[in-house]
């Protein structure tokens, strides 16, 4: 036989093995009818629809008829006085929020780690996970209680200060309460990683830490931060490729007219202009959320690859 | 740990000081909140203005809690997110299972493909508008299917399960059965389901978050308040102060009666917050365990 017909044969045989796994994989494909269904309706067909960032939508014409406006929507959200403010908002918010939620959540790690009493370690983990499970609307009222005139925060806070503010009424506060009654939600759900990471240390490492003498703080800083540093590295960059997706539904509820010059991030924004607003703005807003969507895009498959760069701890 | 002869240090003495003192502030930091709701829903409305509630209920009445029964719509928020939380749980599993499934096994053509059309809508949303026109084109505002149908797929959930499926159903498993001749279905229903239990509770805890949970989308899509979920309900008793028929006969008041009034109405507020949190709340024990195993799963990468 020649090399040829041997290749064209094995080529045969090939093309047949894929076939016959096409034909007894039926039914896997089968079951992906109904999700791909869903997946195509409702993530890619709103797709077809970014076009009207680049066209003067109009109801009667649809996304198709309507007339192309190139960039002429992109070039308004670059000249409007929001712009840059709510870009800065954005970024500002996302980057404080990261700042001081990571730090946060490996100190808890570490203290629940460390701590010597079972049972109250439990107690503690059961208490400090528990407000992930409120809900947003609930979150912002009892932020709003709490900061209102006579609430505990308010009482507390002017006490300590020897001021009188109001603390809801405030732009420059607005970052830090949206940011710390944040992290007063979710540090014991952020935590549970760190946590499962420090019980999977080795023991040997500690035992032979103590037989050299090291004390429970070098131990700490010396075995235990080292291990939780991949998982935070790979939390900490895939974190970046979010900052732009700040959670705009806790900072829609807490905003209002007074703190609005540091509040209005990009998302409320788009969601004001393109259906609060009394001629809503279809096009524009279309236009501002794909600025964001695309930015966002970017950024995640940059951080994505630099994730899998340092320790193959990339999403995907 | 082994070392039982070792005595501590000064220097761990401090350490486990701090340690203990550091747990016990965040004990505190986020229990006394919690307390100040509670304490608060149960206390008199004018001891809440005046900021009199420290811990403890003050002139303890059940005020606020009558003054919900007053509000019908509560109860139909309650009902409709059950309704929407159910079905929507219901219908998230299922497409997951049959999505997670199939990508999950390696001898599947096109896989490579259809994961990464999966993993595209993590990266790129087309955002607010697009969405809502096609909801509008589909006849879907202001219909309870809203609620249920388009959030029916969650990129991250199914990669997770294709990944827990990857690692945890074990080849010779199908293999055995396919010699036995059992179609892929049968071993979905069968032997898949049943051995993946703890990432179906998984899964199920963090869809049913996510129902009971959001607001935003019943708020852009939802017009009849007779479909409202409850945390859209809230939402307006809570955050918008709306005016009730019951509060629009009030306007001729004394001074005192309005006091009362806006007493009352924060003792509400506090009541509401407990009202709807005690389901999650009460499920809470029983779902902690999965929330670490969720989050551990969650972690290995796809």
């Amino acid at each position: 036989m020649s090399v040829a017909t041997r290749t064209k044969n094995r080529n045969q045989e090939q093309r047949r093995k894929q076939i016959h796994q096409l034909l007894t994989n039926w039914q896997l494909y089968a079951m992906l009818l109904i999700p791909l269904a869903f997946l195509i309706l409702f993530s890619y067909v709103p797709m077809y629809g970014v076009q009207i960032a680049f066209k003067d939508f109009n109801a009667v014409d649809g996304i198709t008829g309507s007339e192309w406006a190139g960039l002429k929507y992109f070039e308004k959200f670059f000249t409007d006085y929001q712009c840059l403010r709510v870009i800065w908002n954005t970024l500002r918010i996302s980057v404080y929020s990261l700042l001081a939620s990571f730090p946060t959540a490996i100190i808890f790690a570490l203290c629940i780690n460390y701590l010597q009493f079972n049972r109250y370690r439990k107690v503690v983990q059961t208490v400090v996970y528990a407000p992930y499970l409120i809900s947003t609307v609930v979150m912002v009222t009892i932020i709003l209680q709490f900061f209102s005139s006579n609430g505990i925060m308010t009482n507390l806070l002017n006490a300590l200060t020897g001021s009188e503010q109001d603390y809801m009424a405030s732009a420059p506060l607005f970052d830090d309460i949206y940011v710390w009654t944040g992290i007063w939600q979710s540090t014991g759900f952020n935590s549970i990683i760190y946590i499962a990471t420090l019980v999977g240390v080795d023991p040997e490492m500690h035992e032979a830490a103590i037989v050299d003498g090291a004390s429970k703080w070098k131990r700490m800083v010396y075995i235990d931060l080292p291990s939780l540093m991949p998982t935070a590295v790979k939390l900490l960059i895939l974190n970046v490729g979010q900052v732009l997706n700040i959670g705009y539904e806790k900072v829609l509820l807490m905003q209002n007219p007074l703190n609005l010059s540091s509040s209005e991030v990009i998302s409320t924004y788009v969601y004001k202009v393109g259906l609060t607003s009394t001629i809503p703005q279809y096009s524009y807003s279309t236009a501002i959320g794909l600025f964001q969507s695309a930015i966002g895009m970017v950024l995640l498959i940059a951080v994505n690859a630099i994730a899998n760069r340092i320790n193959d701890s990339g999403l995907w | 740990m082994a070392v039982d002869f070792y005595k501590p240090s000064l220097s761990d003495r401090i350490f486990n000081i701090v340690v203990f003192l550091l747990a016990t502030f965040s004990l505190v930091i986020v229990l006394y909140p919690l307390i100040l709701v509670v304490s608060s829903s149960f206390s008199d409305g004018n001891s809440i203005v005046m900021g009199k509630v420290l811990l403890l209920p003050v002139n303890a009445n059940l005020g606020g809690y009558k003054e919900i029964f007053g509000y019908q719509s509560v109860f139909i928020g309650y009902a409709n997110a059950i309704l929407y939380m159910v079905v929507g749980t219901l219908l998230n599993l299922t497409v997951s299972i049959l999505m997670a499934y199939p990508l999950s096994r390696l001898d599947l053509k096109g896989r490579k493909f259809l994961t990464l059309l999966l993993i595209f809508t993590m990266l790129f949303n087309a955002g607010l508008i697009p969405n809502y026109l096609l909801m509008r084109d589909l006849n879907l505002i202001n219909s309870r299917l809203v609620m249920i149908l388009p959030k029916a797929i969650n990129a991250y959930n199914i990669i997770v399960m294709i990944t827990y499926f990857r690692g945890n159903v074990a080849r010779e498993l199908l293999e055995a059965t396919k010699i036995d001749g059992c179609s892929d279905f049968r071993f979905v229903t069968a032997i898949l389901i049943p051995i993946s239990k703890p990432i179906i509770a998984v899964m199920t805890l963090f869809f049913a978050m996510g129902h009971w949970n959001s607001y935003f989308d019943a708020m852009i899509y939802l017009n009849s308040s007779s479909k409202f979920p409850l945390q859209l309900v809230l939402k307006e008793i809570l955050l918008q102060n709306q005016i009730t028929p019951d509060m629009m006969s009030t306007m001729n008041l004394t001074a005192e009666e309005m006091a009362m009034r806006m007493g009352l109405s924060q003792q509400l507020k506090y009541a509401l917050i407990v009202v709807s949190s005690v389901p999650l709340m009460i499920l809470y024990p029983f779902i902690q365990k999965y929330f670490v195993k969720g989050v551990m799963i969650g972690s290995i990468k796809g």
